[in-house]
């Protein structure tokens, strides 16, 4: 049963200039994104900077407005909702942000925090509110002195805990995480990891996990998602993607990230790819990925974007010569 | 004998306010050789950029002081140094890459005369002549269309181009050591495995010797020869890289391996995490700055700093804990049977 | 499980490091004694003028000719320390009375300033557009109207007496505040946790007055201090131009609008002591203000 159904999501953000201030261009941040997400399970979205991983996040909970396309959540529309609606929708969907120095509201102590989304939605009364934050609070390992703090009297990873209570207040079932642990120091990082797989455990949660280290989400995945230049270019059961890649783009991805093994680095057969990353504002013709690409061939690469297909819609890759 | 290239012995930055006295680096040595790669591996706290700082002298005095310890290049005494005689040294002898190239440039300043100072400086070149070595550093570092280039503004580049040019900066007065702080975190993967490859050729062509400073243990072992963890200030393990990747001696060094997600293990099994929050380094004990985060810690280790044990080839590492007890907890944990290949 | 490695002591707002700073600035520390003093005694008066009772050792409006056998006044002396004016009225008296009417401008300005900046600046810095805009411009029209004109105007409308006046400097000054707050909301409101109210479904005014204003209020504070002191002088200006504090009352200002024919004569205390307060005054909120910007500077911090 998809909890979540995102089709042809585009988000489009108009390039203002000239001395009239009109519209000169178009970054291209989402651009034509499809994916569904299943109740209890993680997808995990990868992509560099500019992929348009972090502005889908935003599309779908409706922290900006796409530019066309549709997001169905348990059967409802997103993009449609009333207010109303949409303020019974946010219940069910929270997020869990990358910056823990940013994310927290430097001048509200931490109860007060993690009570923001329950006063705002008006649920429980004054006297429940302090239960219910010290059960949170607990839920993620940290305790109830910690609620008449202030979060910069905690580390990173503990400001990253308090950010997940905040999330799980109104129990949602769909969380999206946007690069969670990409800002915490490597030790912490595992702590935080294996804090939200016991809390999908416990709670059924859904995610959609958002990063750029591949092996992070690796770990936490049960299907992935390859991005690049506001598109899919991969999508598939983790392993698959991971043993079997299919697109150039995740294989030359797969082979840049290092891994701690010296043995298996020395031996490692690398594809370094040619070249940056494009602006959004400037898309390729044809595929975004040709110009980069050890595959390319004028034609179609350059002409036409491919769709995104695979055998049995398990494992699709959106290429013309992709490995079989 | 020979003089190494760089010999650090007992090195010890302290930051001096109004908090207290935060001791930075503490008793920190090591070597270097030309050709060789060190990685200097830690978290944020553990000390790795101000030891780089300290060898360049580049530490904020007040309220950062080197309280101890000596810094010798090529047999030079450079806490000995005026600080003209250092300026001659800076960029000529040693040179540093840093973190962020979106802010290690100057943003009104052309790329050619960016480079084109340091080799003004130290080489007494003309502008011109400069300005040519300039534009072939560029092509060296793998940046195309390198004439039209170094004419630009640094916004006009990427955050990839910007790291190459900072390469090119470093290596124009081809240095016997390249410091590089960090130089791949703000960038994306596939930018990162491009801007290693360039670091690596430069090294090869220059025989230079690299400190890398990282809290990524991949990239450690991609180039790294020999690999020093610093914790809390101070150095907890130091070796060979295949030595303490396979056969690593301090709780901190295998804690930091098992936690790690890996690519190509194939197991969901759960983490290793290292509980606890990195250290504060106000509260600092006079033993083992990891002691609390331990799980063998010892009644010992909060007041006692171990001395140096050696435990393999040009292997050392510092805890109380006796080496054989070690070895047998090591391999008990989940994580790690996988690893030792 | 995570350690409390937080340790168990007080919780730390992000006022007490601004305090430990603001402490060790000495002018700061001066600024303050003067600030308490003057408010106390500022209070005291205002509650007595209430009451009707009258603090002061004489009565400020007591005319004495015996104590002005010229017309001059008579100079300092133990039972007169500030001496008495050109009706043998104790200065001392009538300043310490003034003090209420600073108090009043300080506190009145006041409201009525950071009243409509602090609403006016946070909505037009959220929104943007055209509400920015049309605030803004609002704003430029508030900072380019000729000062006097504009008391004058208030005068005519609102009645004449010094509470107009002190409306009117208030009405003059919300700009200012609105401008500061507007240029903080400009980068708080695209703080990650602004995102994450949002996310969560707060409404743009609880996102406004709860999480943006009181994250932009550091520069205000700064401001406020000075901008007391500002009105304090400026109703000083005022009522030496006659367009305050009507007769007999007194006020720092108009002492010095009534006694400044005196100083040539060589009557010096007239002048001098009502001015002294009011430097020291305006002094006392100037160094506060000094204070708390060095004290509140993210990049001074240790």
């Amino acid at each position: 049963m998809s909890l979540l159904e995102v089709k042809d999501l585009k988000k489009h953000f108009p390039i203002r200039g000239g001395v009239f201030k009109g519209t000169t261009g178009q970054v291209r941040a989402v651009d034509g994104v499809s994916f569904t997400l299943t109740e209890g399970e993680t997808l995990g979205l990868v992509g560099e900077s500019g992929c348009g991983k972090s502005t889908t996040a935003r599309v779908i909970l409706r922290l900006l407005q796409a530019t066309t396309g549709e997001v169905t959540y348990d059967g409802q529309n997103v993009m449609a909702a009333s207010r109303g609606d949409m303020q019974r929708l946010r219940r069910d969907m929270q997020m869990i942000f990358q910056d823990p120095y940013a994310s927290l509201n430097p001048r509200m102590r931490v109860r007060d925090i993690v009570a923001e989304p329950l006063r705002i939605h008006k649920i429980g009364s004054e006297n429940d509110l302090a239960e219910r934050v010290a059960r949170l609070l607990e839920t993620v390992g940290l305790t109830v002195e910690h609620a008449d703090r202030y979060p910069h009297e905690f580390s990173g990873g503990q400001r990253q805990r308090i950010g997940i209570a905040r999330a799980l207040a109104l129990d949602p079932r769909l969380i999206i995480c946007d690069e969670p642990v990409s800002a915490l120091d490597v030790s912490i990082r595992a702590q935080i990891i294996n804090l939200l797989e016991d809390l999908q455990d416990e709670l059924n949660l859904t995610y959609l996990f958002i990063a750029h280290d591949l092996a992070v989400v690796k770990h936490i995945s049960d299907r992935v998602a390859v991005m690049y230049l506001g598109k899919i270019v991969e999508i598939a059961a983790r392993d698959r993607l991971y043993e079997q890649p299919r697109h150039p783009y995740t294989e030359a991805l797969l082979s840049a990230v290092p891994i701690p093994d010296p043995r298996a680095e020395r031996a490692r057969q690398r594809i370094i790819l040619a070249g940056d990353v494009p602006s959004p504002a400037n898309p390729p013709q044809g595929c975004v990925f040709h110009p980069r690409c050890p595959r390319m061939r004028p034609d179609p690469c350059q002409t036409v974007m491919p769709p995104l297909t695979g055998k049995g819609d398990s494992h699709m890759v959106a290429c013309y010569f992709p490995t079989p | 004998m020979a003089d190494r290239l760089l010999e650090v012995k007992d090195l010890s930055t302290h930051f001096f306010t109004y908090a207290g006295v935060v001791r930075a680096v503490n008793g920190v040595s090591f070597t270097l050789d030309h050709g060789e790669t060190l990685g200097i591996v830690g978290e944020s706290g553990s000390g790795k950029t101000v030891t780089a700082l300290s060898i360049m002298r580049l530490v904020a005095d007040p309220p950062g002081k080197i309280v101890a310890g000596s810094i010798a290049l090529k047999g030079r005494d450079l806490l000995a140094l005026k600080e003209d005689e250092m300026r001659a040294v800076r960029g000529n002898d040693m040179a540093m890459i840093f973190q962020d190239p979106m802010t290690s440039l100057n943003p009104v300043l052309r790329i050619g005369t960016q480079i084109a100072e340091a080799i003004q400086l130290h080489q007494g070149k003309s502008k011109k002549e400069a300005w040519r070595l300039a534009a072939d550093l560029l092509d060296q570092v793998g940046i195309a269309d390198a004439q039209k280039r170094v004419r630009q503004y640094p916004f006009e580049l990427s955050g990839g181009m910007r790291q190459r040019v900072m390469i090119a900066m470093a290596i124009s007065c081809n240095p016997d050591i390249l410091i590089a702080d960090e130089p791949t975190t703000a960038l994306d993967v596939t930018i990162q495995a491009q801007i290693i490859d360039v670091m690596r050729e430069m090294q090869t062509q220059y025989h230079s010797g690299v400190i890398l400073i990282t809290h990524d243990l991949g990239v450690v072992a991609k180039v790294a020869d020999k690999v020093m963890v610093m914790y809390g200030g101070r150095t907890v393990e130091y070796g060979p890289v295949d030595e303490v990747y396979y056969n690593p001696h301090h709780p901190y060094t295998w804690g930091l391996l098992g936690s790690l997600p890996r690519l190509d293990l194939s197991d969901k099994t759960r983490l290793t995490p290292i509980d606890g929050q990195p250290p504060n380094l106000l509260t600092m004990s006079a033993g083992c700055p990891f002691a609390g985060r331990c799980p063998y810690e010892l009644p010992a280790c909060r007041d006692t700093w171990p001395q140096l044990e050696i435990v393999g080839l040009e292997h050392g590492c510092h805890c109380l804990l006796p080496s054989s007890e070690r070895v047998s907890d090591r391999d008990k944990l989940p994580r790690f049977t996988v690893g030792v290949a | 499980m995570v350690s409390a490695e937080v340790a168990t002591k007080k919780p730390l707002s992000p006022w007490s490091d601004v305090w430990r700073r603001l402490k060790r600035n000495r002018l700061a520390v001066v600024g303050l004694v003067i600030i308490s003093v003057f408010l106390i005694v500022g209070s005291a008066e205002t509650v007595a003028n209430i009451a009707g009772v009258n603090l002061a050792p004489y009565e400020p409006n007591a005319v004495n000719y015996k104590l002005s056998p010229l017309g001059y006044g008579s100079s300092p002396s133990w039972s007169h320390p500030f001496g008495t004016d050109y009706l043998g009225r104790d200065i001392f008296s009538r300043a310490l009375v003034a003090t209420r009417i600073s108090l009043l401008v300080g506190i009145i300005a006041m409201a009525i300033a950071l009243g409509i900046g602090l609403v006016l600046g946070p909505v037009s810095g959220y929104y943007g557009g055209v509400v920015d805009a049309v605030i803004m411009r609002l704003a430029d029209i508030f900072f380019s109207f000729p000062y006097i004109l504009f008391v004058l105007l208030l005068v005519f409308v609102l009645g004449p007496g010094f509470v107009s006046v002190f409306i009117a400097i208030g009405l003059l000054n919300w700009a200012t505040y609105a401008r500061l707050v507007r240029g903080s909301v400009l980068s708080v409101k695209t703080m990650e946790y602004v995102e994450a109210a949002r996310a969560q479904g707060a409404s743009d005014l609880r996102i406004i007055f709860r999480h943006v204003l009181p994250n932009t209020m550091a520069p205000v504070y700064v401001a406020a201090a000075m901008g007391i002191g500002g009105a304090i002088v400026t109703e000083a200006g005022l009522s030496f131009l006659g367009l305050g504090i009507q007769a007999p009352d007194a006020s720092w200002g108009k002492m010095i609008a009534d006694y400044q024919s005196y100083f040539l004569t060589g009557r010096w205390w007239m002048l001098t002591f009502p001015s002294l307060l009011l430097v020291i005054t305006v002094f006392g909120f100037i160094s506060l203000g000094n204070g708390l910007r060095d004290a509140t500077d993210p990049k001074l911090k240790e």
